[in-house]
């Protein structure tokens, strides 16, 4: 199976590579792709040197270029899908209709993945995606099972890759406007989900308070820390309840379901976290590395001891393991 | 421009449906999206009510329309998309996998669930057989003006979200269930119990979303009437307005009004206050701002 490591900075690919990604993903440094962050991505010429670099010890380049392009302004997006080319990229993963088509008929031996922001759930949008722009694999939303993922591998011809370890969006990716609502920029439009430069934290009383665009996200008592105000894990009131409406404050952790997740003929494993330091990629690379080589080698993986590297300290299945249901 | 109705993403029961598709036909609305847009399990409660609205549309002089399913993942959920293609009314696509079962060449319609953000998607829908395309609530108006030009090139009628609370995201996860401590598979329909959603707050009480079975809207109405004239000016064809339990005949009449240029946006924003004194709205999105913001300000607690 096919380890897909994140790299937000050319040393956090290079620290990637060496402790054995089979694959890196990385975006360039403005709004094309969903991880657009202040000092993080990579520059045309260090996108180069990176796949030169990663290429020299057998690991593969993939560019996400996943955001919705913005009216009047595609050639930003396209000029990005022409770099990611000439740079050497082995994929580029898209999400967009029109930027798909424009790929597919420009850069027809690019090869094309569908990022997870098309939230492509059932086999009729995957083949759909293949038949209309010849996308070779497809980043699987968050949202199905691991019956579901097996299901849906026995109606298409596409590789498919999952989601494994990291953050964990609750809601169908790339449909989700709930930051926007907050504060005017979201992930689809500007690559960023509940951004930082809305963010204020307040201490009221011996209360911390995280707010997002003025609507309290946590509010943690007796002098805790609030934590960062990601809308969708906000503590809020709906009747008589309070609490975590939409998804506690946990991160995924699917290690442990690996074997079934190859059984149910999985390609590709995707670790979330361009925004994570390069120790932190390196050490989550090694471990899942570890798992990858059990497979292969037809022993049981080892335990992983991931849980300091968890957001919020705690893991989740997520829906793999069917527990929404 | 005219008047489009969003499908009702809420639960309502059959009586509701009946009678809601009934008033209407009557209504000064052009045309009318209609079927389960949020949860398919609800379906079975209501769809006998789907050919009588229609009929009963079609007779008041409305286009009528079936909407896809907003997520589609079940294998059930795949053969409901399919067979809408065979029931002979166009089919607005909420979940591009529906695509999948729409031959080349057969018209349809694009719901506001699709991300249709630019010129390049437009175009390729539009090419792949689109003819009206509602497009998301919370792109830009500088991209709306783009894409109204780009419609009227290649034919596609264009429409904005005009009336309602905001369709903000859509999950594999039940959040009615959840607040119910229940399972998705045995919610027991507790959505049924909140025919406008259910409210969740800040914890200091800022009022902010609300939850309908898996999909998650605005607890805001977003109301576009001091936009229509500029959208209409750019070329957007219809406003789409959604529907609420309580008022909507009332409301449909006014934004008629607002386009006939006899209601001026003010004495709709005041109707609508004085009907629904709860109300709280939102326009935002029209003025390349968050979202939840009305008329420039922040949405008061």
């Amino acid at each position: 199976m096919e380890l897909v490591c994140p790299a937000g900075t050319p040393a956090a690919l290079r620290a990637a590579v060496d402790a054995g990604a089979h694959c890196i993903y990385c975006g360039f440094a403005d709004e094309t792709n969903a991880r657009n962050f202040p000092g993080l991505n990579f520059s045309r010429s260090e996108l180069a040197q990176a796949v030169g670099y990663a290429h020299a010890r057998g690991a593969k380049v993939l560019v996400a270029i996943n955001t919705f392009p913005t009216a009047g302004k595609e050639t930003l997006w396209h000029s990005a899908v022409a770099d990611a080319e000439t740079a050497g990229a082995d994929a580029v993963i898209l999400a967009d209709l029109g930027l798909l088509a424009h790929t597919a008929e420009r850069h027809p031996d690019l090869r094309r993945h569908l990022s997870v922001q098309a939230a492509a759930a059932n086999p009729d949008a995957i083949n759909f995606y293949a038949q209309a722009f010849d996308v070779r694999r497809v980043v699987l939303p968050r949202v199905l099972s691991v019956e579901e993922i097996a299901a849906i591998n026995r109606e298409i011809d596409v590789e498919t890759e999952v989601f494994v370890f990291g953050g964990l969006c609750v809601m169908a990716e790339g449909r989700c406007s709930l930051s926007s609502y907050a504060t005017g920029r979201s992930p689809n439009m500007n690559g960023v989900c509940s951004p930082p430069e809305h963010v204020d934290y307040a201490t009221e009383g011996t209360d911390s308070v995280a707010r997002l665009g003025g609507f309290t996200i946590h509010r943690t008592p007796k002098g805790g820390v609030a934590p960062y105000p990601t809308l969708c894990k906000g503590c809020f009131t709906s009747g008589d309840k309070t609490g975590h409406v939409f998804e506690d404050a946990v991160s995924l952790d699917a290690s442990k379901l690996v074997p079934k997740l190859a059984k149910a003929g999985v390609t590709a494993l995707k670790i979330e976290g361009r925004q994570r330091s390069r120790a932190y990629v390196a050490q989550i690379v090694r471990a899942f590395r570890a798992v990858t080589d059990a497979l292969e080698d037809g022993r049981d993986p080892p335990a992983l001891a991931l849980a300091r590297l968890s957001e919020g300290q705690a893991a989740t299945t997520g829906a793999y393991a069917k527990t929404w249901r | 421009m005219d008047l489009t109705v969003a499908p009702n993403p809420f639960f309502w029961s059959a009586d509701a449906v009946r009678s809601f598709y009934a008033t209407l036909s009557d209504a000064p609305v052009a045309r009318v999206v209609l079927g389960e847009l949020v949860c398919s399990k609800r379906l079975p409660f209501w769809q006998d009510e789907i050919p009588l609205a229609v009929d009963s549309l079609q007779a008041g002089g409305k286009q009528v329309a079936l909407t896809s399913l907003a997520l589609i993942t079940l294998r059930r959920e795949r053969k409901l998309t399919a067979d809408l293609l065979g029931l002979g009314l166009p089919v607005e696509v909420n979940d591009l996998s529906a695509l999948h079962h729409i031959p080349q060449g057969v018209p349809f319609w694009v719901g506001p669930l699709v991300n249709v953000y630019n010129e390049g998607t437009l175009r390729w829908l539009a090419r792949r057989g689109a003819t009206r395309i509602c497009l998301p609530p919370e792109l830009p108006m500088a991209s709306v003006a783009v894409l109204a030009e780009v419609a009227q090139a290649e034919g596609v009628a264009l429409e904005v979200w005009g009336h309602g609370r905001l369709p903000l995201a859509i999950s594999g996860r039940c959040y009615h269930a959840r607040l119910h401590e229940r399972a998705k598979d045995s919610c027991q329909f507790v959505c049924e119990q909140d025919p406008d959603g259910r409210d969740v707050d800040t914890l200091e009480g800022q009022r902010f979303l609300t939850v309908n079975g898996v999909q998650t809207l605005s607890q805001a109405y977003a109301c576009m009437a001091d936009h229509a004239v500029a959208l209409r000016d750019m070329g957007i064809s219809a406003l789409r307005l959604q529907p609420q339990s309580a008022g909507f005949d009332a409301l449909c009449a006014d934004y008629a009004h607002l386009l006939a240029g006899d209601l001026s946006a003010q004495a709709l924003v005041e109707n609508l206050g004085a009907a629904h004194p709860d109300m709280q709205f939102c326009d935002g999105f029209g003025r390349d701002s968050a979202g939840a913001t009305w008329r420039g300000h922040a949405v008061p607690v």
